[in-house]
């Protein structure tokens, strides 16, 4: 059923839709709507941490809600924003590029985003229940078990939740990455999008257990009297930190492994070129994938470990310079002499590389342990992993957005109002971002609630404020050519942008069943190569023929209720022992609800080969 | 494949496990599932290791284990895997009755490593004091081995669901993967505990 004909049935019909829906284009769409509405949320949460920054002794927010908007804000951003965003980019271009009618498991791929979903909503609901988590988005032990309040408990079930959820979406991925490619499209022909997302959902894979193995020391700490990091019990805290950088970097190159794709398909296709170094780039994915588990350490330098592991983790993390480093030169070496266009997705990914490269300089700069006892927990490090996360992971969504709001909404973003976004953004981040490298030289150190006077930090600060304002007139001016673009700009064609890729060879956006007959695929840049041909269109693999479907289902949004619902049971049973009634009833419906999906024979449906020859299949 | 060949396919196939998309996906994932589970199993060792030693002023691991009913433990989990492939075995040459017997056995020994395990626990809490909260090894032991027994019983119940629910219609390329994968956890359950036996009771025995 198309969203078309859903409107036409109604709202509520609409809502059931999206709330029983287990088509990636439509989950792509509900990660993005609900990931751009926690953005907005992290987006104001840094504004009132930029405004309370504004000036010297400034009283515009108390101390307590200064530190629950730095926890919020980075806890929000990372997880509840970025995640998510690329977990719409994937799930709306993935299937495509491989040339699939779907991805492997539906169901879970819906239950996937409820789960992230109901997580995200618990722990914003902490606003309005005694207050935000306030021990910062790393929640070092033992300030984080000893927070007086609910704040941080909130924190652990939010994580909890949301990241089962991101798991089951990662291992969704490597399964229809495996399984689902179209004929003809070996692991070497597979786009350089589709190769990170693979890469990344290895990363989800084998790094988001270990923050579930903290979160639940840290549930039974706060809330069923365990000593995990109880010294006086012989707990020990370095245990958290272990556990959460050992998730916590995997995760940054999580982040930032997705949009490398994105850039990659950004580059070839406005330089009319393929990408430079296919294989090189290939190889440059995984070895960052592998290296990304071996320095998670570098976080904890001055913790204490020692000369010998601070040492061998200095190194191991300079070397993931090294392919970073690669992948920079074949981006530029993809533009070298091609044809190219500055839409306003190559504006983003052309900004990308001075901007992430200063990111990763100073990365190599953090990575010397001894020096990073300066810098440690300063405002340097705050600008390190802005200039990557924002300059690197940021401006890759924005770059693909553009690229593939077509794709996902049948029209093209306006140009004008795409570019008037990408101004006032990019300069605002190296306003508010590159002054802080030298506010945190100077000694200004991160998370602290006001600065003094007379201590040369002014002018820096007022100046990083300044920028943050300009960024946010960006976001807004991007709001604002979503509006426009769906009033005002034509359906957009198939391949508006003369693309490389399987998903410009069908409609924009695409049927529900995506392919008509699944393509056959000839080389890395199937499309392309087709074109080239001559021709207008894939070769099909397979005759027209009935397309098996999959059923929606309402028992992810179940499933997923019961955990949000036996969430606030964890949570209050401290106080009263009476709460421990929500956690049976949430997890009896969450338990149900599986046990319904395991008995329930759901073996989908076959879209029959008449229909597609009448109407295109528009069912 | 058409959902009535699925359903009542006229020749079952040699794996009807990964004989279908569905079947062979599920397959996949689930290795990779298990995977992820094998991380966060780590975590927990590593967790043990590093608190092992934390007492607190309580008994400590020497004084606590008796190997006579780990020992025993063992043996049933590992009895309980050998049956599971007996199943398996079954299930590929299409005899289910056969299989659904050696299930019956799989879930009535992991049902008596569960007995077993709340005695243990028990014994520990009233002879000893020795609880969750009353010292970091306390908190560490509980969940490490506690996580182990939870997974027990979801694969328990897992299990029995699965039969229960394909008691009265037999194998199908539907419900083949299903079982397929239900076994491969049980199996994974007691790799895991091969590993807190050595790691847990062995080296805090003798270690
Ligand atoms: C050349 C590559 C990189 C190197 C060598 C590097 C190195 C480091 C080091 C040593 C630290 C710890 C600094 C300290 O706390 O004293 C750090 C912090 C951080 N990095 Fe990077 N990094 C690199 C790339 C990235 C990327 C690509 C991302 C994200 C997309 C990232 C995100 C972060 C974050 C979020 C933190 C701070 C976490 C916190 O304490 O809150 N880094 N980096
Ligand atoms: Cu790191």
């Amino acid at each position: 059923m198309s969203t078309a004909v859903a409107q036409k049935k109604g709202f509520g019909a609409f809502i059931w839709d999206y709330l029983t829906t287990v088509d990636h284009k439509k989950i792509a769409h509900l990660y993005l709507v609900a990931g751009g509405l926690f953005f907005l949320m992290g987006g104001l949460e840094a504004m009132i941490i930029r405004i309370q920054l504004m000036k010297p002794d400034n009283e515009f927010i108390s101390a307590g809600l200064y530190n629950e908007m730095i926890t919020m804000h980075g806890t929000t951003m990372i997880f509840l924003a970025a995640m998510p965003l690329l977990f719409a980019l994937m799930n709306a271009v993935v299937p495509l590029q491989i040339g699939a009618r779907d991805v492997a498991f539906p169901f879970l791929n819906s239950l996937g985003f409820w789960l992230f979903f109901f997580g995200g909503l618990i722990l914003n609901f902490s606003w309005f229940m005694g207050g935000a988590p306030d021990a910062g988005w790393t929640a070092y032990a033992p300030l984080s078990t000893t927070s007086p309040g609910h704040g941080v408990d909130f924190y652990v079930m939010g994580l909890q939740i949301s990241g089962a959820g991101t798991l089951i979406g990662g291992i969704n991925f490597l399964v229809t990455i495996v399984n689902m490619r179209a004929p003809g499209m070996s692991y070497m022909r597979m786009p350089l999008f589709t190769w990170t997302v693979f890469v990344t959902s290895t990363l989800i894979l084998f790094a988001f257990p270990a923050l579930t193995v903290g979160l639940f020391l840290m549930m039974f700490d706060r809330m069923f009297g365990s000593v995990f990091f109880d010294v006086a019990a012989g707990g020990n805290v370095i245990i958290w930190e272990h556990l959460f950088w050992i998730f916590g970097h995997p995760e940054v190159y999580i982040l930032i492994l997705p949009v490398f794709g994105v850039f990659s398909e950004v580059f070839s296709t406005f330089s009319r070129k393929r990408l430079f170094g296919y294989s090189a780039m290939v190889f440059a994915t995984v070895l960052i994938g592998f290296l990304g588990f071996m320095v998670w350490a570098h976080h904890m330098f001055t913790t204490g470990m020692g000369p010998v592991a601070n040492s061998i983790f200095a190194v191991t993390t300079m070397a993931i310079a090294v392919p970073t480093g690669i992948k920079i030169f074949n981006w530029l070496f993809t533009m070298w002499g091609g044809t190219i266009q500055m839409t306003t997705a190559m504006l983003w990914s052309v900004a990308f590389i001075p901007t992430f490269t200063i990111g990763g300089m100073t990365g190599v700069m953090l990575a010397a342990a001894a020096a990073d006892y300066q810098y440690h927990d300063t405002y340097f490090v705050v600008a390190h992993f802005h200039y990557v996360i924002v300059g690197g992971v940021v401006f890759g969504i924005f770059a693909a957005l553009h690229y593939w709001w077509p794709k996902m909404f049948g029209k093209v973003l306006n140009e004008k109002l795409g570019k008037w976004t990408f101004w006032p953004f990019f300069i605002g981040f190296h306003l508010t971002f590159f002054i802080q490298h030298f506010l945190g030289l100077m000694g200004m150190p991160r998370r602290y609630w006001k600065f003094l006077e007379g201590q040369g930090l002014d002018t820096g600060n007022l100046i990083s404020t300044i920028g943050a304002f300009f960024m946010a007139l960006g976001v807004i001016i991007f709001l604002w050519n979503v509006i426009y673009t769906a009033f005002k700009e034509p359906k957009a064609s198939a391949d508006p942008f003369d693309g490389r890729t399987l998903e410009w060879s069908i409609p924009s956006p695409p049927p529900f069943y995506n392919f008509k007959q699944t393509p056959l695929v000839r080389g890395l840049d199937a499309l392309w190569i087709e074109k080239s041909e001559g021709k207008k269109a894939m070769t099909p693999a397979e005759p027209l023929g009935d397309i098996h479907m999959p059923y929606g289902s309402i028992l992810p949004f179940v499933m997923s209720l019961g955990l949000f619902i036996a969430g606030f049971g964890f949570i209050y049973q401290v106080d009263n022992p009476v709460w421990l009634s929500l956690v049976f009833i949430g997890m009896g419906i969450t338990l149900g609800a599986m046990f319904v999906r395991s008995v329930k024979d759901d073996l989908g449906y076959h879209i029959h080969k008449e229909d597609l020859e009448k109407g295109d299949g528009q069912l | 494949m058409s959902n009535e060949d699925i359903l009542n396919p006229k020749q079952m196939p040699h794996e009807p496990e990964k004989a279908t998309l569905e079947g062979k996906n599920k397959f996949l994932g689930f290795w990779f599932f298990l995977g992820g589970e094998t991380v966060l199993f780590a975590s927990l060792f590593g967790t043990f290791l590093a608190l092992k030693d934390s007492t607190a002023g309580g008994p400590g691991t020497e004084e606590l284990f008796g190997l006579e009913l780990v020992f025993v433990m063992t043996m049933l989990l590992l009895t309980s895997s050998l049956t599971s492939v007996y199943a398996m075995y079954h299930m590929k040459n299409n005899n289910f009755s056969k299989m659904m017997v050696w299930l019956g056995v799989t879930v009535a020994l992991g049902f008596s490593f569960l007995g077993f395990e709340l005695y243990e626990f028990y014994h520990y809490i009233h002879e000893y004091e020795f609880t969750f909260r009353s010292s970091a090894l306390g908190s560490a032991f509980y969940t490490l081995v506690g996580f182990h027994g939870g997974h027990v019983l979801f694969g328990l119940l897992w299990i029995v669901t699965l039969m229960a629910r394909n008691a009265k219609r037999g194998l199908n390329l539907y419900n083949a993967p299903k079982f397929y994968v239900a076994s491969l956890y049980w199996h994974f359950i007691d790799v895991v505990w091969v590993f807190i036996f050595t790691v847990v009771y062995l080296m805090g025995k003798v270690g």
